[in-house]
């Protein structure tokens, strides 16, 4: 890899679980990544003012309060607004597979259930910069067929 | 598409400035080519300092103490930009930079305009942090940041370097760091503009920072000021925002921060060198010396 990828790994809304986000923030970390950590309870202005200050390439948000269904496209909408179409945004934490397609259709291009292997996340990510349009606005209708 | 940034970060937009500062990072972007755009560095005006290294051991207090300062600097309508360096492991490349995690004052919609909080890994393989650094400073100063304030871990070379690189060093230190010898101790306080005793609402940290008076008063020069603050209950901040804006250069280690300066410039001098992949080659193979190697990159003395 020639430069490291800077991701930010976000917990948006009153959710104060974070083991989740760390365990995943550590394994980027441990692959070379640069990863820029929120902390707990920040809006989805706060996350995306840091994707674009950070200048990052991939956000990853973390949910388990089950408001996934509010809150991830709340980001996905103010992404495209700020015009950072080519963020590649990916999900994980409570989030039943019923709910999974409506995010999908936000351009959020995989979302991690527990018991993932960090390894897959690690595969997403190398797969991902790899598909056309992949970013949040860019409109492929790729995403990950996560394994939990 | 880096044209296009450049243009736009002139006009405001932050999300080209965040691009062109990692095109700096990455070194896909020259610093003479990004200000032929985007203008001159504003000259450093007398007595005033554009650039503050804000340093000290971990866990001191720094990022949470700056987060008071910031929020002070930006009440008073200083538009105010924040490198934060953090190291990558050595072994894996990755970091995690976890100073943002303090900062409220890019939470705060009043405010946030006038900060741009920006985390820096120290990397592996693309050069010495205080380049990049201090290309992305310069950066940062053409396009209108009045002041641009460095954090870093007082620990390894490569982050002293970067704090030599800056106008003011403010060293921030808390209590119950060891006993009266330590503050004698050479390091990190030598060079220090300006020293803030963070945690004051805990014990011991009035009488470390009479310690660290007293140790400056036993050197030759002016003492720089020692202050007390506590980033938790606010205490000292507004105080200490004021004393730093006004801080002028103690004096006191011109030459120990030149040294590192020249470190830093021959440093990258080494690093720039379009002969240094051919060289390291050589070396690698014995078909060369240090020396000769030296000598071959050039701008050395004895040529």
């Amino acid at each position: 890899m020639s430069e490291p990828w800077r991701i930010v790994v976000a917990k948006p809304g009153l959710d104060g679980h974070d083991r989740g986000a760390k365990v995943v923030a550590r394994a980027l970390r441990d692959a070379g990544n640069e990863v820029i950590y929120t902390g707990l309870r920040r809006s989805a202005q706060q996350i995306v003012d840091t994707v674009r200050d950070e200048d990052a390439r991939f956000l990853g948000l973390s949910s388990l309060s089950g408001a996934h269904q509010h809150l991830f496209p709340k980001v996905c909408d103010l992404l495209k607004h700020e015009g950072l179409n080519d963020v590649i945004v990916f999900g994980g934490g409570i989030i039943p597979v019923d709910d999974r397609d409506a995010l999908f259709a936000c351009g959020i291009r995989a979302i991690f259930g527990p018991g993932t292997p960090t390894t897959e996340i690690l595969q997403f990510i190398e797969e991902a910069v790899q598909v056309e349009n992949s970013g949040v606005g860019e409109g492929s209708d790729w995403y990950w067929t996560s394994s939990a | 598409m880096t044209a296009e940034y450049l243009i736009d970060a002139k006009s405001g937009d932050r999300r080209s400035l965040a691009r062109i500062l990692s095109a700096i990072e990455n070194r896909s972007l020259r610093l003479d080519e990004a200000l032929d755009v985007l203008g001159p560095v504003p000259p450093l005006p007398d007595d005033d300092w554009q650039t503050l290294a804000i340093t000290g051991a971990p866990g001191v207090g720094k990022s949470c103490l700056l987060d008071g300062l910031l929020t002070s600097w930006a009440k008073q309508g200083l538009r105010v930009a924040v490198l934060a360096v953090d190291p990558s492991s050595p072994r894996t490349g990755g970091a995690l930079l976890g100073d943002r995690v303090r900062m409220t004052v890019v939470d705060d919609k009043e405010l946030n305009q006038q900060i741009y909080f920006r985390s820096v890994a120290t990397r592996k393989a693309s050069g010495s942090v205080p380049v990049i650094v201090e290309d992305m400073t310069k950066v940062l100063l053409s396009l209108g940041w009045e002041k641009v304030v460095i954090e870093t871990v007082g620990a390894g070379q490569s982050e002293v370097r970067c704090a030599a690189l800056a106008d003011r060093i403010v060293v921030v230190e808390g209590p119950a760091r060891g006993d009266g010898i330590q503050a004698e101790k050479a390091g990190l306080l030598e060079l220090a503009d300006a020293v803030l005793v963070n945690k004051s609402d805990l014990p011991g940290a009035a009488l470390h920072a009479d310690e660290i008076r007293e140790s400056f008063e036993l050197g030759i020069g002016s003492t720089p000021p020692v202050a007390l603050t506590s980033a938790l209950h606010g205490t000292g901040i507004d105080e200490a925002a004021t004393v730093l804006l006004q801080l002028p250069s103690s004096g006191r280690s011109v030459r120990a921060r030149w040294r590192e300066r020249l470190l830093a410039f021959h440093e990258r001098k080494i690093l720039e060198s379009p002969k240094l992949d051919d060289l390291l080659h050589q070396l690698a193979k014995g078909s060369i010396h240090l020396d000769e190697a030296m000598r071959l990159i050039g701008g050395f003395a004895d040529e």
